[in-house]
């Protein structure tokens, strides 16, 4: 199943919705958590609306606008997005108040704002789309389940274009409950505790592609393969299903030119440090997470770099671990896992 | 009377979160909703709320709310004469 | 050419029955579960009629058990317990290593909510009960299925208001139809929890009497909780395992209403769509179709343009159209696979489901729902609908095998 990527758009913790260059002068996260960079979004959307959008639908909406615009496209034939928290902000606020105000006297908006498909269902009233839409809701392969169904919309009808959305939003509140229980607690093996686990820095974001299943005269990069798979045994385990994943598409470990890694800063946890002197150890090897943050669907965030690397035939210096690539990029692997529990591939081709 | 429309302006801007609008924007008598002020139904539920909340006045029926709403002026008197009773 | 999906194991837990037996046996004595909330801690208890399940979150486990974590949600408990009466009645074994590739697509709309409103301030204040944290996610229910059951070769979770469930068993069975996994247990869970009960209430939509579906003087809907599961395989691999198929999964569709976030188009179009494009998939023709499972909340909006749009499909011959949410409440989430639990019912004993608590004929449309329960009936297919808030818009055709 493949598809060619044919817009996007993209509002991160980096100036990456408005700016012209390519993560040339990249800022660095400072804080434990880190929220994005945000347009003027009275540019794109009716102060009538505006006033009661939380910020992750302003995100998503303005995302989603400016993918559908560069892809020259008005209306898509499907709607499809991913979410591993939802709608944080609204359900902060319906909840507080419906304890403390002992269910009484509450507000309609924050309530209706927080299901978890209302950046989904306000696209489509924005754009009066009556077409499939779909809102996946699985932690940190949330977006990839959404890409799955796109690839599947696209084989069964290949002219069809499909708008796929990846996003999360973080909250003050939210980030100080997710780091009680431990959430950003860096990844170790559960033979090595340590009494003070290092913590992973904490970001957002809303990124948006448009896909089509017939080849265009000009496109990003090619979605070719994606996977996902629960809880591996070891890094052994984890090895053995990348490779049976390249070798179901024709490739060996050799083939990819750059391995773009969920890894959160330049050391990785224990399982990227394994695969990456492992299976990977003649690849040139990259990571993302240090740019948007950590966050459920930060693996769309990747794939916005992934398909401009392969667009452009540039590897940016921010993304490097070892190696700069190749001259000709032809297969970009991107490779996450969220605290050993879900681990996904995504394989983009030119 | 006046104090209390003027008082119902601010809630209202408050309420529904219309952010660019100042009291004076608004006009007491002219409609809320449909053309007026673009509001919708979920704004209409929003003004249950704040009568129920700021002026302890619950509507029995939500269908009601169209009369009620109609302006500024229409939700001042509603609130004055249930307020007696 | 894609497989043909057929669903060999159903399970269900709601108001009115733990399983597909109890289940039966309150339908046929026309018992509702729809009543005073007493488990769940409300002010809102005597205020708001609902279809609670009448077990605790202990005794729920004790059901569940063994391999329950210590850790565990109402949501993640009612599916736990469908889940598994699915995939046992469908001749597969909990624990058992499956002979093909077995994955599970589920839905939810509150997942753990149950647990986080009871805990909230906790987790902020006191870092106390930190571990419900961990089972908010809608995900967590469909981890804990998967490992229950030992079938987690694929899983996803998702979330689309009332349709959810409904597009997880679409979603499902395009997965076999495109090979990726052999077989695929679909379906939902919802608890009742203060959040969504509240959050209805804001929208004023719900009855402070027993929801009156279809009926011209209906005041909304109640809620309700519960789970359903359907297992779906190819039909070859049905056969190769000579498992008995109850029906064959013959049309599906989602298609979204795009006009408001929480009322439904005047003319119904989005609903339209949904059961016409269902319908198209594999050309069934309107008259095939021997009872329609609606939606039917009880709100003035749902009934009238749901029933605008049966009307644009199926006149002059309407089939039997019932809405089963007056024995079960809304059970969100979990409503598009509890009703296809019951569609499939219907095709299995040639059932049409009663409409309780109808008060009087709508007056702008031209029928009437069915109101007698009814057996034996020849029922060739079965249409469920199950239409969400933000306008989406879901219909599944089951029919005989």
């Amino acid at each position: 199943m493949e598809a060619y990527i044919t817009g996007l758009g993209s509002i991160s913790v980096q100036n990456t919705f408005e700016a012209n260059d390519f993560l040339q002068n990249p800022k660095p996260l400072d804080s434990p958590v880190n929220y994005c960079i945000e347009p003027d979004y009275k540019k794109f959307i009716q102060p009538i609306q505006l006033r009661r959008m939380g910020r992750i639908l302003r995100m998503g909406v303005t995302a989603a606008a400016k993918c559908l615009k560069e892809g020259g496209v008005d209306l898509p034939d499907a709607i499809i997005t991913g979410t591993g928290l939802g709608m944080v902000q609204d359900t902060e606020k319906f909840l507080t108040s419906v304890i403390e105000n002992e269910e009484k006297f509450l507000n309609p908006t924050s309530f209706i704002q927080s299901t978890h498909n209302t950046v989904g269902a306000h696209i489509a009233v924005m754009l009066k789309c009556n077409h499939y839409n779909f809102t996946y809701v699985h932690s940190s392969i949330s977006f990839e389940s959404a890409l799955l169904d796109s690839l599947m919309q696209v084989s069964e009808h290949p002219g069809m274009k499909v708008l796929l959305g990846g996003l999360d939003e973080m909250t003050d509140i939210y980030f100080r409950i997710s780091d009680n229980a431990g959430l950003w607690n860096k990844y170790q093996a559960e033979n090595n505790p340590s009494m003070d686990p290092q913590k992973v820095k904490v970001g957002e974001g809303a990124s948006f592609f448009l896909l089509t299943g017939t080849r265009p005269a000009e496109f990003y990069a090619r979605f070719t393969g994606m996977e996902t798979f629960y809880k591996p045994a070891d890094a052994g385990d984890i090895s053995s299903r990348i490779a049976g994943f390249l070798q179901q598409h024709g490739l060996d470990p050799h083939d990819i030119d750059f391995v773009l890694s969920g890894q959160t800063d330049q050391e990785g946890d224990i399982i990227y440090r394994e695969l990456k002197e492992g299976l990977f150890k003649n690849n040139n090897f990259g990571y993302y997470k240090h740019l948007c943050g950590e966050y459920y669907t930060s693996p769309a965030f990747a794939v916005w770099i992934a398909a401009k690397m392969l667009k452009n035939q540039i590897v940016p210096d921010a993304v490097v671990l070892r190696g700069s690539g190749p001259n000709t990029l032809k297969h970009v692997l991107i490779w996450n896992h969220f605290r050993n529990i879900n681990h996904s591939l995504i394989l983009l081709s030119a | 009377m006046a104090d209390l429309v003027e008082k119902l302006k601010v809630e209202i801007i408050e309420a529904l979160n219309l952010e660019d609008l100042e009291p004076g924007d608004i006009d007491k008598d002219s409609p809320l909703f449909g053309d007026g002020l673009g509001l919708d139904s979920i704004d209409a539920l929003e003004m249950i709320v704040l009568l129920e909340k700021n002026y302890g006045i619950k509507l029995q029926d939500p269908k009601e709310g169209k009369k009620v709403f109609y302006s500024v002026q229409t939700m001042a008197d509603y609130i004055i004469l249930h307020q007696k009773n | 050419m894609p497989s043909r999906v057929v669903i060999t194991g159903i399970g269900i837990i709601t108001s009115i029955g733990n399983g597909i037996s109890e289940t039966l046996q309150s339908i046929r004595s026309l018992k509702s579960g729809i009543g005073p909330i007493s488990i769940l801690k409300t002010v809102h208890r005597e205020n708001f009629p609902s279809g609670e399940i009448k077990l605790t979150d202990q005794e729920l486990t004790e059901l569940a058990r063994p391999g329950v974590p210590a850790t565990v949600t109402r949501t993640t408990l009612l599916g736990l317990i469908a889940a598994r009466e699915a995939y046992i009645s469908a001749g597969l074994k909990p624990g058992q290593k499956p002979d093909v590739k077995t994955g599970i697509v589920s839905a939810t709309t509150v997942g753990g909510m149950d647990k986080t409103e009871l805990h909230y301030f906790d987790f902020l204040n006191n870092k106390q009960h930190l571990e419900y944290v961990h089972t908010h996610d809608c995900c967590d229910n469909t981890q804990t299925i998967a490992e229950y059951l030992g079938a987690g070769d694929f899983m996803t979770t998702i979330s689309t208001a009332c349709s959810s469930s409904a597009n997880a068993i679409m979603f499902g069975a395009r997965l076999i139809r495109h090979g990726i996994v052999g077989r695929i247990i679909a379906g939902g869970t919802d608890a009742l929890s203060k959040f969504t009960l509240n959050g209805f209430n804001t929208l004023k939509i719900l009855d402070e009497k027993k929801c009156r579906p279809f009926s011209s003087d209906r005041m909304g809907l109640n809620l309700g909780e519960g789970a359903g599961f359907l297992v779906m395989e190819s039909e070859q691999l049905a056969k190769r395992r000579n498992q008995e198929v109850l029906c064959e999964l013959t049309g599906f569709a989602n298609a979204n209403d795009a006009y408001h976030q929480t009322a439904s188009s005047p003319d119904g179009y989005g609903p339209f769509l949904a059961m016409k494009n269902a319908l198209d998939l594999n050309g069934t023709d309107p008259r095939e179709i021997g009872y329609i499972n609606a939606h039917g909340t009880g709100t003035d909006n749902n009934d009238l343009t749901e029933g605008f749009a049966i009307e644009k499909i199926f006149l002059p011959a309407i089939p039997p159209v019932s809405s089963t949410k007056a024995f079960t409440g809304h059970t969100l989430g979990a409503a598009g696979a509890i009703e296809a639990v019951f569609s499939i019912l219907s095709l299995k004993y040639g059932m049409i489901l009663p409409n309780l608590n109808y008060s009087g004929k709508i007056s702008e449309l031209s029928f009437e729902p069915a109101l007698k329960l009814q057996e034996g009936l020849e029922i060739r297919s079965v249409l469920s609908n199950s239409f969400g808030f933000g306008g989406n818009d879901s219909s599944l055709i089951f029919s005989k095998y």
